[in-house]
C-alpha cells in the first residue's frame, strides 16, 4: 500500500506523517503538492495538520479548492482511503467528504496538550487495531476543533457507526471534563458513511515514537497500515 | 454592469460564538457593562460584472454557498450596489 501526503501552503505536520509511515512502518510514501492533479498511484491519501493558507476565511476553506482536492474527492468517491489529521480533518469537512464542521474551541484557547481518546468500536478500517476501551494518549494542537453537526446528521452518524473516536479521561470514561474543545458528544474523529474517509483532530503522528515517550498513536497507524490484511479477512 | 456586493457572514444564532463572548466580556472593561450578546462575523466586499442585478445576485449566492460561508456554522446576507 502506497501512501501520499498532500502538502498545502501552510501544512506543517507533513514531515512527521512521512516519518511515521516511511521510517517507522517502512511503507512507500510520497509527498503530493496541492497544485498537482496526479495522485501518483497512491492507495491511501493523507491530509496532514498545519494551517493551510494561513487559516484565511475559515480553517480548510481555501485548501478545499486546491487542484489536487478535485482528484482526492474523485478518489474517495471511488472508494479510495483518505485520512485527515487536524487541519486535514477541517479540509475534509469543508470539502463535504466528511459531515459536520469544526468550530472555534468553546473555551477560546488554542489547546496544545496530551489528551485521551478511545475508539468507539473496532468495526472500522481506522480503529481495527485499537484495543476495546483503551484510552489512547494523543496530543492535540488546535484552536478550532469543536466538532459540530446538526441533530439529524449526528443521529444518523451515531446509528451508522461513523463516530470513531471520542475524548475520554485516562480511564477511558467519556466525560464533559475530558472534552478539550466543547465538541458535540466528545467527538474527536469521524468517518463518512462508506467508511473510507476518516478525520480526527488529535495528532497520532506525534505519538508514534519511543523518542517522544509516547507510542499510543501506533494503535491507529497499525489500523491504517495493516488495512490490506484486515480487508482480506 | 458592474456591482459591488456587500456581504455579511455571521455565526449561526444557535451556536456559541466564543469570539463574541470574549468581546462581550471586554465591554465591562471599557465601562460599557450594558452591552450584551456581542457576536462577531465577517464583512466581505467584492466586485462583480454581470448582465443585470439578478445575474449578479446568482453569482454572489454561488460564491457564498461554495466558498465564502459554511452554512453548517454560518448564515449570510448581502446587498448589491451598482458601480458607476
Amino acid at each position: 500500500m502506497k501512501f501520499g501526503v498532500v502538502i498545502f501552503p501552510g501544512s506543517n505536520c507533513d514531515d512527521d506523517m512521512l516519518h511515521v509511515l516511511g521510517d517507522t512502518y517502512s511503507k512507500p510514501v510520497t509527498k503530493l503538492w496541492h497544485k498537482d492533479r496526479d495522485l501518483q498511484g497512491c492507495d491511501f491519501i493523507v491530509l496532514p495538520g498545519g494551517f493551510s493558507f494561513g487559516d484565511y476565511l475559515r480553517s480548510g476553506a481555501l485548501a478545499r479548492y486546491s487542484p489536487i482536492m478535485e482528484e482526492v474527492i474523485d478518489f474517495a468517491a471511488n472508494g479510495g482511503f483518505v485520512m485527515g489529521v487536524c487541519n486535514g480533518f477541517q479540509i475534509l469537512c469543508e470539502s463535504g467528504l466528511l459531515p459536520g464542521a469544526l468550530l472555534r474551541n468553546e473555551n477560546r484557547l488554542f489547546q496544545c496538550e496530551n489528551v485521551h481518546i478511545k475508539a468507539e468500536h473496532a468495526n472500522s478500517r481506522f480503529t481495527a487495531h485499537v484495543p476495546a476501551g483503551k484510552a489512547l494518549k494523543i496530543p492535540i494542537a488546535h484552536g478550532e476543533g469543536r466538532y459540530h453537526a446538526d441533530a439529524a446528521t449526528l443521529n444518523a452518524m451515531n446509528k451508522n457507526g461513523q463516530i470513531l473516536y471520542r475524548y475520554c479521561n485516562e480511564n477511558g470514561e467519556v466525560t464533559p471534563k475530558a472534552n478539550p474543545n466543547g465538541s458535540l458528544e466528545n467527538i474527536a474523529g469521524v468517518c463518512n458513511e462508506a467508511g473510507n474517509v476518516f478525520g480526527m483532530m488529535p495528532h497520532p503522528e506525534r505519538a508514534a515514537s519511543e523518542d517522544l515517550s509516547n507510542t499510543d498513536g501506533r494503535y491507529i497507524f497499525d489500523s491504517l497500515v495493516y488495512l490490506g490484511v484486515i480487508m482480506e479477512k | 454592469m458592474k456591482y459591488t456586493a456587500h456581504i455579511n457572514i455571521m455565526p449561526q444564532k444557535a451556536l456559541l460564538d466564543p469570539q463574541g463572548k470574549a468581546v462581550t466580556g471586554s465591554m465591562k472593561n471599557i465601562g460599557l457593562p450594558e452591552i450584551e450578546n456581542v457576536r462577531v462575523g465577517k464583512h466581505i466586499t467584492l466586485e462583480i460584472d454581470a448582465a443585470n442585478e439578478a445575474a449578479a445576485k446568482g453569482k454572489v449566492d454561488d460564491a457564498c454557498t461554495k466558498l465564502l460561508a459554511n452554512l453548517i456554522m454560518e448564515t449570510y446576507e448581502f446587498h448589491l450596489q451598482p458601480m458607476n
